[in-house]
This record gives C-alpha cells, sequence and structure tokens, in this order.
C-alpha cells in the first residue's frame, strides 16, 4: 500500500525529533522499505498503523524500532585508513606522552553502530601499543540503537563484513569462526562501557572528560543548528588537549569555529587555544 | 603497477583484471600455480599476486610457498582470494607466506580495501 503523504511528514518530524535525523522529501522510498517489516513484526499491518502507534505512545517499544529501523549503519574496520594512521603516528603517541604521569587515557566512540570502529580501534592499540595493558584506559561506546548496541556487545560478524577492511593477521588474532560467522575476542569485548546515548538527548552530562573523541559518519545525517549544539557539548566534554575525529567528508568548518583541523586527510580537529 | 593474477576461473580473471585495471594496474593472467610459475620467470616482479587456492595442477598454497622460497620474489606481496573461509586454513596461508587473505564472493571496493592495506590502493 502507498505511503500517505501525512504519515512520511508525521515519520520525518518523529524522527528528527527523536534523533536529529532529517529526512529530505523524496526518501518516502527509504521509509516504505524500512518500516514496513517494522509494520508486520509489530502486528500493526502497515506504516499508518505504526503512526498510529507512535501517535499513542513516543516512548513505546515500536518508537525505539522505528528509530532502529531509520538509521543508517553502513560501517567497515578501519573504515577510509587514514584517521587509524593518525591515531598511529600521532595522536595516540601525543596523548600517552602528554598522559604519561597519569597514565589513564578516555576514549568515546560516539556512534558506534555494528562495532567495527571501536574494535578497529582496540586492534589497533592492542598491536601497536602495547604499553597501554599497564595504562587505565577507558573506552566508552555509544549509539541511539539498541538493536546496534546488542551486536557490538556480542561481536559477531559475517564474512562479508570481515572481507571488508579487516587485515588478515588481525582477523587470525583476535577472532573465532562460529558457523559461518566470526566473533571478536572476549577480551575486546570487556574493554569497552557499551551504551545507549542519543547525541540530541539531555544524558551529555553523564560523559566523563575525554582525551579521543570519534564522531565520524554521524552528522551527516543533522543540519547544521543540530551539529552546532553536537559540537558545542563535545568541546565541554573533550580535555582541552583532545582530539576530535569527524568523518572524512565532515568538517567542523563554517560550523563552530571554536575547533581547528589538526590533519585534514584524517578529519581531525583539536579545540583552538583561547 | 602490476598485478599477476592467478585463478582457474576465466569469469574470476575477468572480473579481477576489471577491477584492478580500474585501480590503476596493469595485469598478467595465469591459469594456475605452475603457470603462474612459468610466467614470473619472464617478467619483472610484479607489484602484487591475487591467488586462487583451488586450482588444477598447483594449487595458490604451494604457489606461495614455491615463491617464498625464491630469495627474488621473498618479499612480493601476496593476497589469497578464495572460497576457503575456515580459520585453519586462513592460519595455514599466512604461515606459507601471504599477507592477504580475501574471501570469495567479494566486491570491488573490498578488492581495493585489502590493497589500501598494502599500501597499494587509496581507502
Ligand atoms: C553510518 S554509522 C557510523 C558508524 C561509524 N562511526 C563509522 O564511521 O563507520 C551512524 C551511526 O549513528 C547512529 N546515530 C544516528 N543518529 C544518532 C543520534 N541522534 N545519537 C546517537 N547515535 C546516532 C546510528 O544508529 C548509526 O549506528
Amino acid at each position: 500500500m502507498a505511503l500517505h503523504p501525512d504519515d512520511f511528514r508525521y515519520i520525518c518530524e518523529f524522527i528528527r525529533e527523536a534523533a536529529a535525523i532529517v529526512l529530505e522529501p523524496g526518501k518516502e522510498y527509504l521509509v516504505d522499505t524500512r518500516l514496513s517489516p517494522v509494520a508486520t513484526q509489530c502486528g500493526l499491518g502497515d506504516i499508518a498503523g505504526v503512526v498510529r502507534e507512535l501517535r499513542r505512545s513516543r516512548h513505546s517499544p515500536v518508537a525505539q524500532k522505528v528509530v532502529d529501523a531509520l538509521t543508517t549503519n553502513e560501517t567497515s574496520f578501519f573504515r577510509d585508513l587514514a584517521p587509524y594512521q593518525h591515531l598511529r603516528q600521532r595522536v595516540i603517541p601525543a596523548l600517552m606522552e602528554a598522559r604519561k604521569n597519569e597514565r589513564t587515557l578516555d576514549i568515546w566512540c560516539g556512534a558506534a553502530s555494528s562495532g567495527q570502529e571501536p574494535f578497529s580501534m582496540l586492534m589497533m592499540m592492542r598491536e601497536d601499543f602495547p604499553q597501554l595493558a599497564s595504562w587505565k584506559v577507558r573506552f566508552i561506546a555509544t549509539d541511539i540503537s539498541q538493536v546496534m548496541l546488542a551486536r557490538c556487545r556480542e561481536g559477531v560478524y559475517s564474512q562479508l563484513e570481515v572481507n571488508r577492511g579487516l587485515p588478515a593477521p588481525l582477523l587470525v588474532k583476535y577472532f573465532k569462526k562460529q558457523g559461518i560467522d566470526w566473533q571478536i575476542d572476549e577480551s575486546l569485548r570487556k574493554s569497552v562501557e557499551w551504551r545507549e546515548f542519543n547525541l540530541v538527548g539531555h544524558a551529555w552530562s553523564t560523559l566523563p572528560s575525554m582525551d579521543l573523541i570519534m564522531l565520524r559518519n554521524v552528522m551527516i545525517y543533522f543540519d547544521v543548528p543540530t551539529k552546532r549544539g553536537i559540537l558545542a557539548n563535545i568541546r565541554r566534554v573533550l580535555r582541552p588537549d583532545g582530539y576530535l575525529f569527524l568523518g572524512t567528508a565532515e568538517t567542523t568548518i563554517n560550523v563552530d569555529e571554536s575547533f581547528q583541523s589538526e590533519q585534514v586527510q584524517s578529519s581531525c580537529y583539536r579545540v583552538k587555544a583561547a | 603497477m602490476r598485478a599477476l593474477v592467478v585463478d582457474d576461473s576465466a569469469v574470476i580473471r575477468t572480473v579481477l583484471t576489471r577491477i584492478l585495471t580500474g585501480l590503476g594496474f596493469e595485469v598478467i593472467q595465469a591459469v594456475n600455480g605452475k603457470d603462474a610459475l612459468a610466467k614470473l620467470q619472464n617478467v619483472e616482479r610484479p607489484d602484487i599476486a591475487l591467488v586462487d587456492w583451488n586450482m588444477p595442477e598447483m594449487n595458490g598454497y604451494d604457489f606461495i610457498r614455491s615463491v617464498r622460497a625464491e630469495q627474488r620474489w621473498r618479499d612480493m606481496p601476496l593476497m589469497m582470494v578464495t572460497t576457503e573461509t575456515e580459520m585453519e586454513q586462513v592460519v595455514r596461508a599466512l604461515a606459507a607466506g601471504a599477507n592477504e587473505y580475501l574471501m570469495k564472493p567479494f566486491t570491488p571496493e573490498m578488492v581495493q580495501q585489502k590493497l589500501a592495506i598494502l599500501g597499494l590502493a587509496q581507502s
């Protein structure tokens, strides 16, 4: 059944409020393909039924399913490579030098998706900075999607997923074959605090101060005022000598001028000195 | 840059050749390990070899061992591209001297990402 324009408008409004995601007119097909399975699964018949349920309550399990279905979770191991090279060559060594007395590091991945980004960082740190084993490294990874967080905690990846960007020596070292899938080492899964966190929500004060923030390929879905709001919060959470990585196609330029580019290719930013 | 593609399937050779050409490689093809060793004798060392595992006459595993046994090819990057997907096989291939391992089926993007890991393509 065709998606009614009123229902489409309502869904756009809902996802914008719930997750700041902007769906432009013309994305009807996306709403249709992603929400039809939710409607069936929840016994609501069609998208009109989903909309009725959302009008009844925006905090029901159905609402969470709609958020899950409308987020784009595209990711891969060592995505774009350049940020990982920059982390390895400059950022981690600089932070270790700066924190050599405290021997603590606080790291946050703010759009973890199915976990490839945090796990890539952890594997890289184990491989290239074994000294960190004796440090207190606090690694928090968050996402708005409960489905994605469940995947992170499980750490199970399909053959197609491990084929994408994961170096074979790391596959052999950190994964076990499980049927036709691959599961990442328990010690890596357990070394992360997985949390549900909405970047446009009100829980920013629950985050500790950070040395390193990865916020890659998520703000592309938001409008400029939303980006500004998030970057203002980032400024409060990020320590003055900390680092922020955005997606390769993302920038703070013309959004928040208190950041300056530290390295262009990897989209690495720091807060300008006051 | 030059790549050697070793696979007994003409379809896979064609697909890989198209992907590699698109990434700026000049491609040499061989139909099995024995053919590949013979071709290597007559050309300048390629920048990478992409090697199937199961092939008649000489399989990819034996090919990799033969290549690694020769001084002049010792540091030639080698990537296994195969339908073998058990951990044991990945371990064996790496131990024999493969640098990377790609499981079939693959996409052009996956080939490019693996080459990028080896420093042979943009990511
Ligand atoms: C495209 S993935 C990016 C994954 C990874 N950072 C990368 O670069 O490969 C975007 C993720 O952002 C999450 N997301 C979308 N809106 C969000 C919000 N308002 N708060 C927190 N996470 C959100 C989605 O659930 C999705 O997993």
